[in-house]
C-alpha cells in the first residue's frame, strides 16, 4: 500500500512511523525544508518538500499510484483542495482530509471529501472516559427530548441472563438493539441478555436515570 | 411601502466579497457604488482602511474559512459570492462552500494557479485565473506590437 500524507509536525511524524512499520510505501509532503530534512533522517520514508495543494508536486510524489492520501496540515482549505485534486486529478482512490475547525468536517463530507475532526474525537473520548465507562450517550433526537444510549452489560448487571419480557422496566423505555458479537439485532420479549452484548436503549430524559440504573445495577 | 423596498432589493443585489487587498477592495467600491449591497469579509482589520468613504457596505473581520463567519455574512441571502484572497486554495473552499452548502446562485474565484484552475472547472466553480489573463493580454500585444512594427516598416 502506498500513501502520500501532506503535513507536518509531530502527529506526521508518528503517523509515518506507525505506517512504515506496518510495511507501507510512505511519501511525505511537507513545505518546512528543514523539518523535511530532520523527517528524511529519521524515517523509512520518501520526503518532498513543498506545496501539497500545487500538481506538480502531488505528481512528483507519484499521486498517480498512491492508494491513499492524507492531508493533515493546519489549514482546511489546503487539506481540502489537496484530497480534491488527488482525487479529480489523479484519481487516488482513499483521499482524507483533517478538519481543523470541527464545522469543516460536515463540510467537507457534503463537498464530497471525507474527513475527520480531532477536536471532535477527543472531545468525546474525554467525554466518554469522564463518564460511567460502560455507557455511551451516542445521540440526542427529537432536539434532546429523547436519549440514545448504549451500554456494554457487565458481570455486575441485574439483568444478564434474563428474557425482556422479565426484565422490568420503567415506563417510556425501549431496548431498540442488541449488539453480540458484532452482530446486531432488534430483540423481542423471548430474547435473552446476556454478559458482553451491547444494549441500544432509547429513554426519556425523566426516567433515562432508573433505566441506567435497571441494566447497569449501580446505586442500589 | 413594502412594494418600493422589493423594486430596491431586485435592482441591487446582495454581494459577498472575500479578501479585501487592492482586488477585493476596487470592487467592493465599484460595486457599492453602483448601488449594490455589499459585504466584504476580511481576517485583517487593517484592509478595511482601502475602502472609501462612500462605501455603505458592511465589513466583516474573520476567517471566511469558518462557516460561523459566513454565517454571519449572511451567505443564504447573497446573490453573488466574489473570492478575491491572495490564496489560491482559501478561494476554491470558500466558492465550493457558498455554492453548495449556502446556494449562492453565482460564484466567482480568483485563483493564480492555472493547473488548479482547470481541476475546479469540474466542479462548477467560476474562476479568474489573472496569470491566464495577463498572459494572454501581454502576448496579444506582444503579436500586435509586432504587426504594428512590421506595418510601419513597409
Amino acid at each position: 500500500m502506498k500513501v502520500l500524507i501532506v503535513g507536518g509536525g509531530r502527529t506526521l511524524y508518528f503517523l509515518c512511523r506507525n505506517f512504515t512499520a506496518k510495511g507501507y510505501e510512505v511519501v511525505i509532503i511537507d513545505r518546512d525544508q528543514a523539518e523535511c530534512i530532520q523527517l528524511a533522517r529519521q524515517l523509512f520514508a520518501t520526503v518532498i518538500c513543498g506545496d501539497g495543494s500545487d500538481a506538480g508536486i502531488l505528481q512528483e510524489a507519484g499521486a498517480m499510484g498512491a492508494d491513499a492520501v492524507l492531508a493533515i496540515t493546519a489549514n482546511d482549505q489546503d487539506n481540502l483542495v489537496i484530497c480534491q485534486l488527488a482525487s479529480l486529478k489523479f484519481g487516488v482512490p482513499r483521499a482524507v482530509a483533517l478538519a481543523n475547525d470541527p464545522d469543516n468536517a460536515e463540510v467537507f463530507e457534503k463537498l464530497g471529501v471525507s474527513s475527520f475532526s480531532t477536536t471532535r474525537i477527543v472531545g468525546s473520548l474525554i467525554e466518554q472516559r469522564a463518564s460511567l465507562e460502560q455507557i455511551t450517550n451516542l445521540l440526542p433526537v427529537g432536539q434532546g427530548k429523547v436519549n440514545v444510549t448504549e451500554i456494554v452489560l457487565d458481570a455486575g448487571s441485574p439483568v444478564t441472563g434474563k428474557l425482556l419480557k422479565d426484565i422490568a422496566l420503567p415506563e417510556n423505555a425501549l431496548v431498540a438493539v442488541v449488539i453480540r458479537d458484532d452482530q446486531p439485532m432488534v430483540p423481542r420479549g423471548g430474547n435473552d441478555l446476556q454478559v458482553g452484548d451491547r444494549v441500544v436503549l432509547i429513554t426519556l430524559p425523566e426516567n433515562h436515570g432508573p433505566v441506567l440504573k435497571a441494566f447497569t445495577g449501580e446505586g442500589k | 411601502m413594502k412594494a418600493i423596498q422589493e423594486t430596491k432589493v431586485k435592482n441591487s443585489r446582495y454581494i459577498v466579497i472575500v479578501g479585501c487587498g487592492r482586488l477585493g477592495s476596487h470592487l467592493a467600491n465599484q460595486l457599492s457604488r453602483d448601488g449594490n449591497s455589499v459585504v466584504v469579509i476580511d481576517r485583517d482589520e487593517a484592509t478595511f482602511n482601502d475602502l472609501s468613504s462612500d462605501f455603505s457596505g458592511f465589513r466583516i473581520e474573520g476567517d471566511a474559512t469558518q462557516r460561523a463567519v459566513l454565517q454571519e455574512a449572511k451567505l443564504k441571502k447573497a446573490d453573488i459570492l466574489i473570492a478575491t484572497t491572495h490564496e489560491d486554495n482559501v478561494n476554491l473552499m470558500v466558492a465550493q462552500v457558498a455554492l453548495k452548502i449556502f446556494g449562492v446562485p453565482h460564484v466567482l474565484a480568483r485563483v493564480f494557479d492555472p493547473k488548479r484552475e482547470e481541476v475546479y472547472a469540474q466542479l462548477g466553480v467560476d474562476t479568474i485565473c489573472p496569470t491566464s489573463v495577463a498572459a494572454d493580454m501581454f502576448l496579444q500585444a506582444v503579436v500586435t506590437g509586432c504587426a504594428e512594427r512590421e506595418g510601419a516598416q513597409s
